[in-house]
């Protein structure tokens, strides 16, 4: 990829990085009450306090507290949890690989899975195993997905006894080695399946509908007559298709980890969205303030991510 | 892109659209039992009326919940609460989506980079989260939230409008106008903004169902407004006694999938009116 496309998408960042924490710096300063309860949370005595004040500069201008607040940041001193007594970056990374292997999961199934049905009901046109199908994406967009949760927790989990209703691994059983990994897949398989439902609904969509229109267009037709198997036509086509899902999946980043927060709070996935339950319980808002932060960031990380994928897809805008 | 219909074939194309069509219906009729949702069951959703955590029975369709309140009660005034919010933030976005969007077509040059750059960061900014943290530090409120989602929300519209809003800038009849010596704002008026209106119809639908799922995965988390009932406050309670009473869980979330169900069909309904290309 030409290193003048990179470093022109690079560069985007760095305004929209400098926004949210100006972004995060107003919520703080804009909350009722004194800034030091949000950024020490409301347990803190006189003492801490006076620390936190000296540390964030909150005695001294406006402009000067800004640039403490950003430097603190981008050293990744995001505060201190008074409620867990360590810091809210300790905290966060300490829940966080558990969310990126839920979310991680969920969108590799739902992408693989809604490519295949996307193109199965594209190929069955207006058949009834595309109303069907297009029915059923309709309505697994429209699920919420804490109740899609509640649901299969109450049926398949509570109902059959398949798969257990809670947590990560089985504290009854400690296990290790490859136990261990069978153990967490067992819990792992609901939660994912739950938060994959949305993106999978839409994702069908998207590739039957881009596969249908596709599908009538010039290059396809001469594809088809010089001979390619149907296979390779689609595979031609889908090529384009994926452009339109690929940046619908990456701008529904945020949407994805919202339902990925609640989705840990229906099963008791012991990642972020635990962590923002407590976090909300306990009125912990140096917490809060970096699950914030952290999220805005991986918005603007998925979304870069997306761009340079597009990049790597379409040969147009790597050399406009 | 959407060709240019009469507004008043709107109506007749959208309820040929099956989407559309069904749309309607599952809107219209939601619509209708949150309206009379203070006629229906009990009128208070917070008042106990029978026993603690009965199954559906007739007295009570939908069940009751840990404190004896009729659930049918709560899930009509929940989903009044959802579609009011909808609706109020829907006004909001579209108002400022539409504004944005056409000041930076028509204007362009460096006004029309500074608001698309303002509109590229709002769009990057996760608004579930931004709520959550803005609820916990302000407190919860129904007002609140509406104008923090629609302050949120406008991106979306605002390049929408903005795309159409270029390409009708080119337009004959625009230029007739012009021609005729209408001023700017005249233009913008008479003959720009009614066509903009479909297009945007489109998008508000797609969001207000949006507005819906976050305001239920808000509440869901405790962070509704502890004033009125809504559907995600409801599923929040149903979490603890998943086990003894699905009732409590099921028609909540399933009244929060109809809504969004309804708007987003009724988005694809006008969508197709509008593409007379993939009219079935």
């Amino acid at each position: 990829m030409p290193s003048r496309y990179l470093l022109r998408r690079l560069a985007q960042v760095l305004p929209t990085v400098a926004g949210l924490l100006v972004l995060n710096f107003c919520i703080v300063h804009l909350a009722p009450g004194d800034p030091v309860i949000a950024l020490g949370g409301e347990h803190g005595d006189a003492a801490y306090y006076a620390f936190l004040r000296a540390r964030f500069a909150l005695d001294r201008p406006l402009p000067e507290q800004l640039l403490t607040y950003v430097t603190n940041v981008l050293r990744g001193d995001l505060g201190t949890s008074f409620v867990h007594g360590r810091s809210v970056a300790g905290v966060i990374a300490e829940r966080l690989p558990a969310t990126i292997l839920l979310v991680a999961t969920a969108l590799v199934l739902s992408s693989l899975a809604g490519l295949g049905l996307g193109t199965l009901a594209a190929r069955h046109g207006r058949r009834p195993a595309d109303l069907a199908l297009n029915a059923a994406a309709l309505l697994g967009y429209a699920t919420p997905s804490f109740w899609l949760g509640q649901m299969a927790l109450l049926t398949v989990a509570v109902g059959t006894g398949l798969f257990p209703v809670q947590g990560m691994t089985d504290a009854r059983h400690p296990q290790t080695g490859l136990a261990h990994v069978l153990d967490v897949a067992h819990h792992l398989a609901l939660p994912a399946l739950v938060l994959a439902v949305n993106e999978l609904a839409l994702t069908t969509r998207l590739v039957r509908t881009g596969l249908l229109e596709a599908l009538g267009a010039d290059y396809v037709r001469t594809a088809r007559a010089k001979g390619l198997p149907e296979g390779r036509v689609i595979r031609h086509a889908l090529r384009n298709v994926m452009l339109p899902v690929l940046t619908v999946i990456g701008s529904r980043a945020g949407m994805f980890l919202s339902g990925a927060v609640l989705v840990e709070v229906v099963f008791a996935w012991p990642g972020l969205g635990r962590l923002l339950l407590s976090s909300l319980l306990a009125r912990d808002y140096p917490v809060l303030l970096g699950m914030f932060l952290l999220i805005s960031f991986a918005v603007v990380l998925a979304n870069l991510i997306t761009d340079l994928a597009y990049a790597r897809l379409d040969p147009r805008i790597r050399y406009q | 892109m959407p060709g240019w219909i009469p507004a008043s074939d709107i109506n007749r194309r959208i309820w040929r659209s099956r989407a559309g069509r069904a749309g309607v219906l599952l809107t219209g009729g939601l619509l209708a039992a949150a309206l009379v949702a203070a006629h229906v069951g009990p009128p208070d959703p917070f008042a106990s009326v029978g026993p603690p955590l009965s199954a559906p029975t007739l007295s009570h369709p939908m069940g009751t919940d840990d404190l004896g309140r009729d659930l049918l009660s709560g899930v009509a005034h929940g989903t009044r609460t959802s579609l009011v919010l909808a609706v109020i933030v829907s006004m909001l976005t579209g108002i400022i989506g539409v504004m944005v969007g056409a000041l930076a077509a028509w204007e362009g040059g460096t006004l029309d980079d500074l608001l698309m750059r303002v509109t590229e960061f709002v769009q990057v900014v996760p608004r579930f989260f931004l709520a959550v943290l803005v609820i916990a530090l302000f407190g919860p409120g129904l007002e609140r939230l509406a104008l923090l989602l629609a302050v949120t929300s406008w991106p979306w519209i605002a390049r929408v409008v903005r795309a159409e809003a270029l390409s009708l800038k080119r337009r004959e009849f625009v230029e007739a106008a012009r021609a005729l010596g209408a001023g700017g704002p005249r233009i913008l008026l008479r003959e720009v903004l009614p066509n903009l209106l479909p297009p945007v119809l489109v998008v508000v639908s797609l969001n207000a169902a949006g507005v819906i799922l976050i305001e239920a995965g808000l509440s869901f988390l405790g962070l509704g407004d502890p004033d009125v009932v809504s559907l995600g406050y409801l599923a929040n309670n149903a979490q603890r006694f998943l086990r003894v009473a699905w009732w409590m869980a099921a028609f909540p979330g399933a009244a929060i999938a109809a809504a969004v169900l309804g708007l987003n069909l009724l988005g694809d309904g006008l969508n197709d009116a509008l593409n007379p290309r993939f009219e079935s």
